[in-house]
């Protein structure tokens, strides 16, 4: 493969990557959604799950090419040690960034089973860390972003996650006590108040 | 021979298992769920183990008894 | 109920002379009680004094009344590396009860001598006493006590006070294990028993203060002499606190047996009994007809009912049963750990199913959506919480069923529902 089409693989390898991630974080907002008949709750996590895999895949290719494109110097260590390409050092290292915590939310969910249940939603966290950092990578980058198209794709992934997750924390507020709590775990509320001392008898 | 069982504490009434395993599984009113008690029959055993793994808080188990 | 006193009677046992309360004296202990048996100390009493719990017939007294060789002959048997932990139970959260605070007060060397003695013969490496914070008197006359002993015969396991928050279920096993853990004082889910908890790596075991203080005394005076009062089925005294409609609430040893309308009956009634409440808020209602059965496990098993923590409440003519019964079950629901949906959502649901049907809320409908709701409660969390509301709010409906009819045709019932007889702890927020 030439230089070229390297180049053009990490291109559009990238962009797919960030519209998979931002479709897979606003499949994972939503779990706490109703379920409908058409889609249950279970397969709207089966499906982010499906998507997480398919962004994995995506964006290892990017990676990839852009350390075998010779034409920028981007070696292993710059996958996931930040600043230590010269290739566009700041936006680069947000990339790099966005693999480190993208790698841990991965590898957590990967080892589910063998890690504790509050361990697995810390790691899992870092997903919201990952995600910015991916659309300042790729908005910062600059490779594409004067084609309006590509702008207008970054842009309706911003708001659909955005917008989701707004979604997700006004309707948390909003229903606190009325419905079961999926959100807000009931140990969680219980665990503020476990510390105060008990009434008189 | 399996039985299906919730630990309730773990559980935060997400009700995927009830989707996956609705012949076994039904919620209360409250969204949590309503397990039977009778061993899980052979063709249900796949949508029982998947029940068990899609749980957000790994809160349903397989047990298995009778004879070892 | 904050100044119980004990009330006299022929059979104090476990209780010492109130003249020394609280002052932990261990002198006038060994005066009244003589010292632990030294002659027949030496290799093997701790097989012989177990042989002699078992032979006594000693049962748990901190609700649940297994019989106490049990637990301890599986854990003796599992050898000496082991080195469990005791946790000595004095959290009495139900607020009806005030027998081992009562205890603790009167005879706190007893207490310990128990524990010394578990603890030696389960080769015990540590022994963690847990007092409620909301009662620092607990832990400073177990303090005092502590000091004054030079050292235990029985047993070298090291002694700690740990005072934890005090909330109804903080006292349940692996709720009291989890507090000594250091993590919020809440029930886990043990489907299987006889796993027991674990106290840091080591596994815990857990006694109620009056089950070791019969412990002391039959280490002293033998299962024979244990055995010399009660029934043959659950031999010895036990701790009863009574309260409600009488005219000396307090804390009374009582032979097992004994009537309960006798038991009432020393606390001296003030008005007509319509019904008691036995075991405590998780436990039974009991009617007037009823209450000439003995006091007992067999006896209160007739009608569903067990000595539970060791809890008599009176219940007055002029009160509303369904009224007192869901003033219960609302103190019960904000009681609830909050792990386990059907009890967080369904344990108030309980509550306005009975204040509905309290405030004369027609048709049957509403009787229906309570026994609806009895049922999605009943053994559906990890612990035993819900369970004993519904067994309480079932009995309920058996011997309030009178009133209940009433109420549910919309006419008053023989009682008052706007003023309230029981005294229960506020709940919520305006606790402290």
């Amino acid at each position: 493969m030439s230089s070229i089409d390297l180049w053009y693989t990490t291109r559009a390898t990238g962009l797919v990557a960030l519209v998979l991630l931002s479709g897979t974080m606003v499949l994972g907002i939503l779990t706490a959604g109703r379920a409908t008949s058409t889609l249950p709750g279970f397969a709207r996590v089966a499906i982010h799950r499906r998507v997480a895999v398919l962004t994995v895949v995506f964006l290892a290719i990017h990676v990839l090419t852009s350390v075998l494109d010779t034409y920028v110097d981007i070696n292993w260590l710059a996958v996931v040690v930040p600043f230590t390409s010269s290739y566009h050092t700041g936006w680069l290292a947000l990339g790099t960034v966005g693999v480190d915590f993208f790698l841990a939310v991965a590898i957590s969910s990967a080892l589910r089973r063998h890690i504790s249940a509050r361990a697995w939603r810390l790691w899992h966290w870092a997903a919201y860390l990952s995600w910015p950092v991916a659309v300042a990578h790729a908005l910062g980058m600059g490779t594409d972003t004067g084609l309006p198209w590509v702008l207008g794709l970054v842009s309706a992934c911003i708001t659909a996650v955005v917008g989701t997750a707004v979604w997700r924390v006004v309707r948390s507020a909003r229903s606190k006590g009325e419905l079961p709590p999926t959100i807000i775990s009931p140990r969680r509320s219980l665990r503020l108040s476990a510390g105060s001392p008990a009434g008189a008898k | 021979m399996s039985t299906i069982r919730v630990n309730p504490a773990a559980c935060d009434g997400f009700g995927f298992c009830s989707e996956i395993l609705p012949e076994m599984i039904r919620r209360d009113e409250w969204g949590f769920p309503i397990l039977a008690d009778d061993a899980v029959p052979e063709d249900l055993r796949r949508a029982a183990e998947q029940a068990v793994a899609f749980c957000p808080r790994r809160a349903l188990r397989l047990e298995t008894t009778g004879p070892r | 109920m904050n100044t119980l006193e004990s009330i006299r009677t022929g059979t104090a046992r476990l209780l010492g002379d109130e003249t020394r309360w609280r002052t932990a004296d261990l002198d006038a202990h060994v005066r009244r009680y003589g010292p632990l048996f030294r002659a027949e100390s030496g290799a093997g009493w701790a097989d012989r004094l177990l042989d002699e719990i078992e032979r006594s017939g000693l049962t748990g007294r901190g609700g649940a009344g297994f019989p106490s060789h049990r637990k301890l002959r599986l854990l003796r048997s599992a050898g000496p590396r082991f080195q469990p932990v005791l946790l000595v139970n004095a959290m009495e959260g139900e607020p009806a009860s005030g027998k081992d605070r009562v205890l603790v007060g009167s005879s706190p060397h007893l207490v310990l001598d128990g524990a010394a003695l578990v603890a030696g013969i389960l080769d015990a490496g540590k022994i963690v006493v847990c007092t409620p914070d909301d009662r620092p008197e607990l832990a400073r006359i177990l303090g005092a006590a502590l000091r004054q002993r030079q050292g235990d015969e029985w047993s070298t396991a090291p002694v700690e006070i740990r005072e934890l928050c005090g909330r109804y279920i903080a006292g349940e096993e692996s709720a009291l294990a989890a507090g000594v853990n250091g993590r919020p004082g809440v029930p886990g889910y043990r489907p299987d028993k006889s796993v027991p908890v674990t106290v840091g790596r080591k596994v815990g075991i857990v006694h109620n203060v009056e089950t070791l203080a019969h412990v002391a005394l039959i280490a002293r005076y033998g299962a024979d002499w244990y055995r010399a009062v009660g029934t043959a089925e659950a031999p010895g005294t036990c701790l009863v606190t009574v309260s409600g409609a009488v005219e000396k609430p307090g804390v009374v040893e009582v032979a097992t047996g004994t009537r309960i309308e006798e038991i009432i009956g020393l606390a001296g009634p003030t008005r007509l009994v319509q019904a008691v409440l036995v075991g405590g808020y998780g436990g039974t209602w009991v009617s007037r007809e009823e209450l000439s059965a003995p006091y007992g496990p067999d006896g209160l098993g007739s009608f569903g009912g067990s000595m539970g923590a060791g809890v008599l409440v009176a219940l007055p003519v002029e009160a509303c049963g369904i009224r007192e019964t869901e003033r219960i079950v609302r103190f019960m629901a904000a009681e609830s750990a909050g792990q386990c949906g059907p009890c967080l959502f369904g344990l108030p649901a309980l509550a306005d199913d009975l204040g509905a049907i309290a405030r004369g809320e027609r048709g049957h409908h509403v009787f229906d959506r309570l026994l609806g709701h009895c049922d999605a409660v009943d053994r559906r969390g990890a612990c035993r919480h819900p369970d004993g509301v519904v067994r309480l709010v079932r009995s309920a409906l058996k011997v309030f069923a009178g009133d209940l009819a009433c109420h549910l045709r919309g006419s008053p019932c023989g009682g008052s529902v706007r003023t309230s007889f029981l005294v229960l702890p506020p709940v919520g927020q305006e606790r402290r």
